[in-house]
């Protein structure tokens, strides 16, 4: 049943995205952009990732559509014109999806337990955790603890780029044409 | 905006709730689904809601831009506080295991003060972002 | 016929290669800069799932120690993935913002446009 769920909202995400690429409208883009998320929210739940869709709900359907249409009623841009030359890069992301198809092929089969993922760090996660820091979500665990260090420079990016889009929009829209790019 | 008597009134109902389900969120993300991230993003998007609703100004009075400024490093600086008194104990960095009378217990206080330091960095970075945005285009 | 089972066994895969190579085609082929930044957040997303997938175990459940149960997913990618997510959202908002500037100073996105205007400025 969990595989049958699992083929039918994938294949609905690769609707929503052949949408995306014919769409001309940005708008349209925009929108279909944050059903995707919501999609791919749904599939990591059925793919037993909890923590994950929700963060994937509420930042890609939420903040995502957020800037985005932010940044549509800034730039007022309606439509793009037609593509110069397709065939080119048709070719080119044809090709790169034959090699990554043939590389799947030595990937273990769907589901198994005993991958080697599961084997040399996991066990010792999932039944350690508990008994090391009394919290029995091993996502949470494993990110504030064991791995603490990472989460800091996850929070130092998160830090930088909103210095950054801070310091790039502080301060009025320039109206003139010349000075191109005057610092706000 | 013409029609927004519903509009007022049905987010006037749902902004309460989504703070104190970021709150929970953020709490129990020990227990079950959640942590540090979603419920910082739950509470910017409260902020986004009430500004979208009722104007950037009345936003802005309720969550003022230099409050925000200022919540983005110290955010970071609460995540390195709790990182810190294991260098003074002769441990290594990010070592909570120091900052209760008992292990188990010291780290889950750490976690706790982890958590709370990234859920201040990413709520006003989101709420940074969105006010950013938001004033570019009022000239 | 073997080739057919193989691939009807990976669907997942499958449909993760094809997002992966819709979001890199619309990255090279549309010239609009907000369309290439969301065809990169499909890109990106697409990469989430390929981490996440081959750490479900069939029968198992979310990964929160309870007695009730024995067999959990793999939390190691969920780590790794809640990282990416967030990065990737300010990488998102750092770029819009960047478009929102270019625009100001060119009047356009569009960017066959902009390289046509490159040498006036």
């Amino acid at each position: 049943m969990e595989t049958f769920v699992n083929a039918v909202l994938l294949t609905l995400l690769a609707f929503a995205t052949l949408g995306v690429i014919w769409q001309r409208s940005l708008f349209g883009v925009v929108i279909l952009a944050g059903i995707y998320s919501f999609l791919m929210a749904s599939v990591l739940i059925v793919l037993d990732a909890v923590d994950v869709a929700m963060t994937e709900a509420s930042v890609g359907a939420g903040i995502s559509t957020i800037v985005l249409l932010a940044t549509l009623f800034l730039t007022q841009s309606r439509e793009n014109p037609r593509p110069r030359n397709v065939l080119l890069p048709l070719f080119v992301a044809a090709s790169v999806g034959a090699a990554l198809i043939w590389g799947t092929f030595s990937l273990p089969p769907f589901g198994v337990a005993d991958a080697p993922i599961h084997q040399h760090t996991v066990p010792y996660y999932l039944h350690q955790s508990i008994n090391d820091t009394g919290v029995p979500n091993v996502v949470t665990a494993v990110l504030a603890d064991y791995r603490g260090y990472d989460t800091l420079g996850e929070v130092t990016v998160i830090f930088t780029a909103g210095i950054g889009v801070m310091v790039l929009l502080r301060g009025r829209r320039r109206r003139d044409k010349k000075g191109g790019s005057a610092a706000s | 905006m013409k029609l927004d008597v519903i509009l007022r009134v049905g987010v006037k109902l749902i902004l309460p709730s989504l703070l104190l389900f970021a709150l929970y969120v953020h709490f129990h993300g020990d227990y079950g689904p959640g942590g540090g991230f979603q419920a910082g993003v739950m509470s910017a998007a409260m902020v986004i809601l009430y500004g979208l609703i009722f104007g950037i100004k009345a936003a802005k009075r309720v969550v003022p831009q230099g409050l925000v400024e200022r919540m983005v490093p110290l955010g970071v600086l609460v995540y390195l506080s709790a990182g810190i008194p294991a260098l003074f104990e002769g441990h290594h960095f990010l070592d909570y295991g120091v900052l209760s009378h008992d292990p188990v217990h010291g780290h889950e206080y750490g976690i706790l003060l982890v958590e709370t330091g990234v859920l201040i960095t990413v709520s006003s970075t989101m709420t940074a972002i969105f006010y950013a945005f938001a004033e570019r285009g009022r000239s | 016929m073997i080739v057919l089972e193989e691939l009807v066994a990976r669907y997942n895969y499958l449909i993760t290669i094809f997002l992966m190579v819709s979001g890199l085609y619309i990255v090279i082929a549309h010239g609009n800069m907000i369309k290439k930044l969301v065809g990169l957040a499909l890109f990106q997303t697409s990469v989430y799932l390929l981490y996440i997938a081959p750490g479900k175990i069939i029968g198992g459940t979310a990964p929160i120690v309870d007695p009730a149960y024995s067999v959990y997913s793999n939390p190691l990618p969920h780590v790794l993935i809640l990282t990416a997510i967030v990065v990737g959202v300010a990488t998102l908002a750092l770029g819009l913002a960047l478009v929102v500037r270019i625009h100001e100073a060119y009047g356009t996105i569009e960017e066959d446009e902009i390289f046509s205007k490159d040498g006036e400025i």
